[in-house]
Formats: C-alpha cells, sequence, structure tokens
C-alpha cells in the first residue's frame, strides 16, 4: 500500500458532479413521490414535469462538468459507468414493467418512465465519477 | 501492504441477485397475497436488518480499525454488498407496491395513505443517501483496494463516507419499522 499521498487535494480539483447528481436524483424523487401519493387520482402533471425537466438539466450539467476537467480520465469512467448502467437498467426495467403491468397509463407513465431513465443514467454517472476522480495513470 | 486479488462484483453474487430477481418477477406475476407479503417481509427484513447491521455496528468498527485492518474487511464484505444491497431495495420496493395495490394502502383514500406516503418520503432520502453516495463509494473504495499500489488516503476517505452514509441510512430504518408496524397494525 502507498505512503499517504497527496491523493485527497488532487481529487478535490474535480467538480460536485455527486452534489450535482444527487440534486438531479432528489427531484425525480420528489415528482415520484407527488405522483404516488395521489394514486388513483389524476393530479397535475406540471410539477412532475417541471421536476423532471429540472433533473434533466442537471444531468447534462454533470456531462458538461466532467467535460470540462483537462485530463479527465473517460476510459477508467466509462469501465466503470458502462456495468453500473447495465445493473441500474435492469432494475429501472423491472420497476417500469411493473408500472405498466399495473395498468398505468398516459401521461403519468411517461413521467415515471423518464424518472426511471434519468435515475438509470445518473446512478452509474456518479458511480464512474467517484471512480475516474481517485484515478492516477 | 499488498492485498490478495478479488472480484469487485463476485460471479456467485451475481447469480444469487438473478435468481432472487427472478423469484419477484414470479411473485408479480402470480399476484397472490401471500407471495407478495413473503417477499416484501423477506426482502424487507433483510435490507432492515443489513443497514442496521451496517450503520451501528460494522461501521463504527470499521471507522475504530488501522487502515490495514479495514482495507482488507472492507475487501471481503464491500464485494457482497455490492450484490445484495440494489436486490434488496428493488426486491422490497417492487414487491411492496404491488402488496400495496393489492391491499389498497397506496389508494389515497386508503385510511393509512398518511403512513405510507410517510414511508415513500424515507425511503426517498435513504435512496439518495444509499445511490448517491454509498453504491458508489462501495464500488471506488475496491477499485482503489484493485490497483498495485493502493492510496490509503482514498481508501480512509471513501470508507468513512461508506461509514456515515450507513449509519444515517441504519437510523432511518427504524423509522421505516414503525411505520410499517403501523400500517400493519393500523
Amino acid at each position: 500500500m502507498k505512503t499517504p499521498a497527496a491523493a485527497a487535494p488532487e481529487a478535490d480539483r474535480f467538480p460536485p458532479v455527486v452534489q450535482v447528481g444527487m440534486t438531479s436524483l432528489a427531484l425525480i424523487l420528489v415528482g415520484g413521490i407527488y405522483l404516488a401519493a395521489h394514486l388513483p387520482e389524476s393530479v397535475p402533471l406540471a410539477p412532475a414535469v417541471a421536476l423532471l425537466i429540472a433533473s434533466v438539466v442537471l444531468l447534462l450539467a454533470n456531462l458538461t462538468l466532467m467535460a470540462r476537467v483537462p485530463g479527465f480520465p473517460w476510459r477508467r469512467f466509462v469501465d466503470v459507468a458502462k456495468w453500473a448502467l447495465l445493473a441500474y437498467t435492469i432494475t429501472a426495467g423491472l420497476i417500469g414493467w411493473v408500472f405498466i403491468r399495473d395498468g398505468l397509463r398516459g401521461g403519468t407513465l411517461v413521467v415515471l418512465v423518464a424518472s426511471l431513465v434519468v435515475y438509470a443514467l445518473q446512478v452509474p454517472l456518479m458511480i464512474g465519477f467517484t471512480v475516474a476522480r481517485y484515478h492516477r495513470s | 501492504m499488498t492485498l490478495p486479488d478479488f472480484e469487485v462484483v463476485p460471479r456467485v453474487g451475481l447469480i444469487l441477485s438473478g435468481a432472487a430477481l427472478v423469484l419477484l418477477v414470479a411473485g408479480v406475476v402470480s399476484g397472490t397475497y401471500w407471495s407478495l407479503v413473503l417477499l416484501h417481509v423477506a426482502f424487507g427484513a433483510g435490507w432492515t436488518i443489513v443497514d442496521l447491521f451496517m450503520g451501528l455496528i460494522i461501521g463504527p468498527i470499521l471507522g475504530s480499525l488501522s487502515i490495514p485492518a479495514r482495507a482488507e474487511l472492507s475487501r471481503r464484505l464491500m464485494p457482497k454488498m455490492v450484490v445484495i444491497m440494489p436486490t434488496l431495495v428493488t426486491a422490497t420496493l417492487v414487491a411492496g407496491w404491488q402488496l400495496g395495490l393489492k391491499m389498497g394502502t397506496v389508494n389515497s383514500g386508503h385510511p393509512m395513505h398518511g403512513w405510507v406516503v410517510a414511508s415513500y418520503i424515507v425511503v426517498g432520502v435513504m435512496a439518495l443517501l444509499a445511490l448517491g453516495l454509498l453504491e458508489p463509494a462501495n464500488i471506488a473504495v475496491l477499485i482503489e483496494m484493485k490497483k498495485p499500489q493502493p492510496d490509503p488516503m482514498v481508501i480512509d476517505r471513501l470508507m468513512k463516507r461508506f461509514v456515515y452514509s450507513a449509519g444515517v441510512i441504519g437510523i432511518m430504518q427504524v423509522a421505516i419499522l414503525v411505520i410499517m408496524t403501523k400500517i400493519r397494525v393500523g
């Protein structure tokens, strides 16, 4: 094992991708809870859609933040994120299948499935980023 | 110190996880009350116990160990957690949702609906901590330990993040126990 080195300060040069990612996930969680809490009544979708759009914007912001890091270890990121993406696509797919099987239709289904897509992208992004930020070439 | 080689994601664990998810799908497709209760209680109990044990017992022990000892324990423990936690969480939530539909507790007119919404909120916060902090730290610490020369500072930093998140999630599981027993008893 290496002696304690300056790895942590090196890692600190990275942007707050995890914080932004958690905010993005929090937004879709709030939207999902809002919709689920009112079932089976139909409620205005606008709040959930607004939260979903804000969450997508933060997902894109995260990609931009990573792209702006000079020498970001993309290969390391992809090595980890692709497997996490596979795992989280399976869990998101399972949850989406249950929604469809339960007869959820229309705008509510679209918002929930889109939220699951954001979840299945954002979590692997955060896992890949956390690994990549401590990568030493 | 050099750590022996290990699998970040154990293949046997993946097979068992796949089997658990097949069982879950079978339970949902059958739609019987008994199978949904069994799946929700079994996976939910597993989730609660693991979180409480990790957060309140293993976490403080890990925090008090020397870094080499912590690395050795983590090398054996963390790969299992990578597979166990997402499986338990997904199965508990899917079976719980199906059960809620069957019992009517997810309907806004149900007398216990307020408690169900409270469970959504607590589970939402736990999921946020698990997905945003715990799981990335878990994977990153394992990949750091796979390196020829792991950096103890990085392992220490990531393990602290893991231990604190697990502690908070463990405490929140107590709230879930209160909510779930209240929903069941009425």
